[in-house]
This record gives structure tokens, sequence and C-alpha cells, in this order.
């Protein structure tokens, strides 16, 4: 029955968004960690989505995906932000810190998309699951 | 009125099949949304009911060991939307078209299920003589 794929499609659509909504927790939380050196400082960090193709479970070339899953996590290669603060605790010798390039305008919009594309899921998900209730009514 | 209890439900028995297939296809498409490089699917709904109208398709099985014509909706190929506007990760999915498509659907799927509904309580009044 494939509507019961569906509560499985819909599954794996909201967690990989609850780790792209995790990531841009973490990404704004960090937003103005202060460190002394650059191997040291956060990163931007982004989830990479991937597709979940039914020919890897089956050798069926006619389906559709199965789902989304979370391939990786990739670090921003934006570069960081120095500003020169002698004063500050965590300056180097040369009086600079570093501060992650996080953009929280970048962020917030991520989330907005992030927090949609999870409603959209579970809107999803429960008129599978009125389809479903309804099929096993038939003939009552 | 159907004479055999096998066409009892007419097209709607394939129509249920093709909905909910095709609302695992939507939904696969959705929960891609945000996929770089995925490209949305969706049936053919004309090569979908020529599949379960061309007279070709029917064979003769003489033998309980030949294989017949798999006329299930899945046996269609799907194909590709067409996408609106071209996005620069190369995703075709435009989470509104979707969400129409899968809204639509899921009202056919139901129209399907009344009328199977109908059908029922018709035979059922007719067997009971009310």
């Amino acid at each position: 029955m494939s509507l019961y794929n569906i509560f499985d499609i819909a599954g794996s659509g909201m967690s990989a968004q609850t780790t792209r909504l995790n990531l841009v927790a973490s990404n704004m939380a960090n937003a103005d960690t202060v460190s002394s050196s650059t191997g040291e400082t956060y990163r931007a960090r982004q989830p990479v989505f991937s597709a979940v193709l039914q020919n890897e479970i089956s050798n069926n070339q006619q389906s559709a995906a199965k789902g989304v899953r979370v391939a990786g996590v990739i670090e921003s290669q934006a570069p960081l932000r120095h500003e020169y603060a002698p004063q500050h605790p965590m300056a180097n010798e040369e009086g600079y810190i570093f501060k992650p390039n996080v953009n929280i305008v970048d962020e917030m919009a991520n989330m907005m998309s992030a927090s949609q594309s999870y409603k959209n899921n579970v809107e999803m998900l429960n008129t599978a699951k009125q389809l479903l209730q309804q099929t096993l009514k038939i003939g009552q | 009125m159907a004479t055999t209890i096998d066409s009892l439900f007419g097209v709607h028995e394939q129509a249920l099949t093709y909905r909910s297939k095709r609302a695992e296809v939507l939904a696969s498409n959705m929960a891609n949304a945000d996929t770089p490089g995925y490209k949305a699917r969706d049936f053919d709904f004309k090569s979908v009911l020529n599949k379960l109208n061309t007279p070709a398709a029917r064979v003769n099985q003489t033998h309980n060991k030949h294989m017949g014509f798999d006329k299930t909706p899945a046996a269609v190929s799907l194909a590709y939307r067409i996408p609106s506007s071209a996005s620069l990760d190369g995703n075709t999915v435009d989470a509104k078209i979707e969400q129409a498509q899968y809204a639509e659907n899921a009202m056919d799927y139901q129209t399907s299920l009344r009328f199977v509904n109908g059908k029922i309580s018709s035979y059922l009044s007719a067997l009971r003589g009310e």
C-alpha cells in the first residue's frame, strides 16, 4: 500500500529538516564565539541533503525517490571575521580576535525555509493519514 | 449494473491504486524540496489512461504460467516535471505546485472512495431488498 510509504517519506523529510534547524540553532548560538586563532574558530555549518532512491533498495528504475537523508554536514568556506582588539582577553600576540563566518540573515532565512518545509511534510502526513482512515472505513 | 463481482467497482479500483502511488511520488518530491539536483517526478496521466484502455495489451493466456501484461499504474514509467523556473542547485521541485497537486490527488482519491462506498451501499440495499 503506497499510502503507508508516505509516513516513511514524510518522516525522512521531517528528520532532515530537524537536522537543518539544529544546525541553524548551533550557528546562531555560536555567531559571536570569539577565539584567538583561525583553526579554533567556529565555522557556519550546513547540511547536505540527498534523495534516497528506490533503486538503492530494489532494482526498480521506474520508482521515485523514497525520501530524503542528510548526506553530510559541511563547514562554510567563507572567510572568518577578524578584528583588531588588543584589549580582548582572547586576543593573540598581534592583538587580533577571530569571529565565526556565520551570517545571521542567511541563518534566519534558512530557519524559515526549514520550518516551512517541516510544516509541509507534517501536512502531507496528516492528509495521508486521513485518506488511510477513510479507506479503512470502506463499506461501513 | 456490473454483471460480475470483478467489475463491481469499475475504474475506481485502479484509480485508487494510481492515486495512492501518485501520492507517494508527490510526497517524495515534497520531502526532497531542498535536495540539490533533485528532479521532481510525476505520472503522466494520459499514458496511464492509455495503458488501462489499450486493447492491444490484452493477451490470451492459455497456460497458467503465461505472464500477462502488467496493467498496474506503476508499470507506466514516471516522467520528470518541467520546471517553471530554473534554480541554481538544479532542483526542480516547486513546493507550492507539489502541494496543489497533492491536494488535488487527495481529493480525487476521496472521490473514488466515495464512488466505491456508494457502490457497496447500493449493492447492500439490493441484497437486503430494501
